[in-house]
């Protein structure tokens, strides 16, 4: 009879700082705030009223609208990110790992510094260069002549989200580019040699070769970036303020959040409304996961070497 | 080495500490963070010389941040002992909820008409939460430099007012008016309810709104976006990204002739600007029409319920209703004037300007703040949005006001 094997108290141990200090500032708040969603004030009672704040969210046209134009705002701001992070976060890592590239450590560290500032520097300084009285982006499009180019764009409805969400591109470019660069290295010498000994070379071999080698670093990254974009409060606080605006047009999600939750000026918070919106980010984060995990994660090639 | 001078600091902190345990330490909520250096350097030393044992730390928040910051922070137990009070309902919910004491009882409340303690009073007038601080007045300050260079002369009429703008825009070395949309609160504080009052003629609109007589759709609450639709040709390019920082720069640097102010802007504007700075009440529609003015009651400050310091912060308090205060704190900050029934001399020619309106003019208080702003959707937020989309004209003056009116039927019974 073979020996019982004994009870491995190492894993538990092991595992307990983490599991407690998550559950301690992410499991339990998390709970707490999916049921403060399904009570409201009667006076001055809290009383038990199921998923009526849902009802309002969503039913009330002045709470929906909100939600909604919250919602469509957010997307725009991840799609824009999709669009423009990944295509050049991948190019410049393709350009980092040329060997004929001098001073790549530079560009490297350049183009990554954005990312280690604090959002509230980033928003300070790009409201700064934009800024039509102040600013050094009219004077630049003006000594190429193309000054008729400039517009107050964090003031104008039509532009202000995409310029915010190109903002946050700049800032954090460099994580795409350092994950894939990172992908790109790992490629072994002789599958990019068996490649040229079959004629395979530039272009053909990047889209033929590379790519389906570095796709799974794009997975993730799409990923973060969608939680990441979805959270995201920080940079629209700082150069548009709680209002979101002009008119609304830049409020996403978390600005929404914090407006109720936390009140503005004379509208007072209302941590229950909020915690309503905080439970439908949570389970949009959550769909939006599971979509990734399940339906492209699972189909991904994984190559070995 | 080190050791034994880690072990002194640590000695001394903890020795320190609790020395400076035996003073009573009141901490001060308030947002008015640039006045940070006029409590530190005269107001809380002169209160510390009466009444030792009593140390006073004022502790500002960003002010858009001050009410969310602070309502949690009462929430939390963790707020300090003296809260300065925003007017009316933001502040008397926090009575309600049991966060501010009762002050009625405060000797220092008799040097306060009804009217300055209406802000901080429950609707029944029973109980008063807050020792009234000053009030503000909107108006318009302009570049007397400017002014002087250009020919023209101080408008009293809306016609004069353009006719102003237009001769500025038309010279083209200053930008008419500093004003930009990007904040959104200047466009409905120092745009609407800054010229409102005179279309609505003052307390008797603002009451007929609460009662219900008056709807936000009536000609005299939509003329005032009419008015400030016109603004737009009149201000810098760019006023859209435009920030209130941005507008205060601009005047004060010279490039702007005239800023739609409020007079909380003296005491910084008195150190930036170069030129001499004049003021004028908003214009009204013919000469010798009654002018009103936005007397706004606007800061005041109250006892946190949960302070363990009561006594000592009841002490500061009855010291902030009385005279000495009052004189102190108006010429500190010249353009927060005080609400104590003493009258208070001041030095400072800007803030006598405006204050010289009380004498001819008709005062009231912002439109939205009373009552009006309790429900969601807050009417103040929306005239926020209102104001600036007017401006910005991405909405019409007509619609901005449906849409208020709308907002504002929508949970406020009288105007159902």
């Amino acid at each position: 009879m073979a020996r019982r094997k004994p009870f491995r108290w190492h894993i538990g141990v092991f595992l307990a700082p983490a599991v407690l200090v998550y559950t301690a500032i992410m499991i339990i708040p998390l709970f707490g705030t999916l049921n403060l969603s399904l009570y409201n004030l009667d006076g001055q009672n809290r009383i038990f009223v199921g998923l009526a704040n849902f009802v309002t969210l969503f039913g009330d046209p002045r709470w929906s609208d909100a939600f909604w134009n919250a919602l469509w705002n957010n997307c725009w701001f991840f799609i824009i990110h999709m669009l423009v992070q990944n295509p050049i976060g991948i190019l410049l890592a393709a350009l980092l790992s040329s060997p004929r590239l001098r001073m790549a450590a530079f560009y490297r560290t350049a183009i990554f510094i954005p990312t280690i500032l604090s959002f509230v520097i980033v928003g300070f300084v790009w409201k700064l260069i934009l800024s039509p009285i102040w600013g050094i982006a009219p004077g630049m499009l003006d000594a190429v002549g193309l000054k008729f180019l400039f517009a107050p764009w964090l003031g104008k409805e039509e532009y202000a989200l995409t310029t915010l969400a190109l903002i946050s591109v700049w800032q954090f470019v460099g994580i795409p580019m350092m994950l894939i660069y990172a992908a790109l290295l790992s490629i072994p010498d002789d599958v990019i040699e068996a490649a040229e000994m079959d004629g395979l070379t530039g272009w053909s071999q990047f889209w033929k070769i590379k790519l389906p080698l570095i796709l799974p670093s794009i997975g993730i990254i799409s990923i973060l970036t969608f939680v990441g974009n979805f959270n995201a409060f920080d940079l629209i606080y700082v150069a548009q303020g709680a209002l979101a605006g002009p008119d609304f047009s830049t409020d996403i999600l978390g600005t929404f959040l914090y407006r109720t939750f936390f009140g503005f000026q004379l509208q007072l918070g209302d941590p229950h409304m909020g915690a309503a919106i905080a439970s439908a980010m949570f389970v949009i984060i959550l769909i939006g996961v599971c979509l990734y995990l399940f339906g492209i994660q699972t189909r991904l090639r994984r190559y070995q070497f | 080495m080190t050791k034994t001078f880690r072990f002194a600091l640590l000695a001394s902190t903890l020795l320190g500490g609790a020395a400076s345990a035996q003073d009573v330490t009141l901490t001060i909520e308030s947002w008015r963070n640039d006045d940070l250096t006029i409590w530190q350097d005269t107001i809380i030393p002169a209160f510390e010389a009466q009444n030792p044992g009593i140390k006073v730390v004022f502790a500002p928040t960003a002010p858009a941040e001050y009410n969310a910051a602070l309502n949690s922070k009462l929430a939390a137990g963790s707020a300090g002992d003296l809260i300065t009070c925003r007017p009316f309902d933001a502040s008397l919910e926090l009575y309600n909820q049991g966060h501010l004491a009762d002050l009625s009882g405060l000797a220092s409340m008799a040097n306060f008409s009804p009217v300055a303690k209406s802000a901080w009073q429950t609707d029944d007038g029973a109980a008063t939460f807050c020792v009234p601080m000053a009030s503000v007045i909107h108006g318009f300050i302009y570049n007397k430099d400017a002014f002087a260079e250009l020919g023209l002369s101080v408008p009293t009429t809306r016609d004069e007012f353009f006719a102003v703008l237009d001769a500025i825009k038309a010279d083209g070395t200053y930008i008419p008016m500093a004003m930009g949309t990007n904040d959104q609160w200047e466009a409905a504080t120092m745009g609407y309810n800054n010229i409102g009052p005179n279309y609505w003629k003052g307390e008797e609109g603002r009451l007929a709104l609460i009662k219900g007589e008056q709807k936000l759709t009536d000609p005299q609450w939509v003329a005032p976006f009419e008015e400030l639709a016109r603004w737009k040709d009149y201000l810098g390019d760019g006023f859209e990204a435009q920030t209130y920082p941005d507008s205060q720069n601009l005047f004060t640097l010279g490039r702007a002739a005239i800023y739609p102010a409020g007079s909380w802007e003296i005491s910084g504007f008195n150190a930036q600007a170069q030129f001499a700075m004049g003021a004028f009440p908003p214009p009204v529609a013919a000469a010798g029409d009654t002018c009103y003015i936005s007397d706004h009651t606007d800061i005041a400050i109250g006892l946190n319920a949960a302070s363990p310091n009561a006594d000592a912060a009841k002490k500061f308090l009855e010291w902030v209703g009385s005279a000495e205060f009052a004189t102190m704190y108006a010429n500190a900050l010249p353009g927060f004037f005080s609400l104590n029934s003493t009258p208070v001399e001041m030095q400072d020619p800007l803030a006598q300007e405006f204050v010289s309106w009380r004498g001819k003019c008709q005062s009231t208080i912002r439109s939205t703040y009373q009552i009006l702003s309790r429900g969601t959707p807050n009417l103040e937020n929306e005239t926020w949005n209102a104001s600036a989309n007017v401006i910005r004209g991405s909405e019409t003056p007509a619609d901005a006001a449906k849409r208020l009116q709308d907002g504002l039927a929508s949970w406020y019974e009288p105007q159902k």
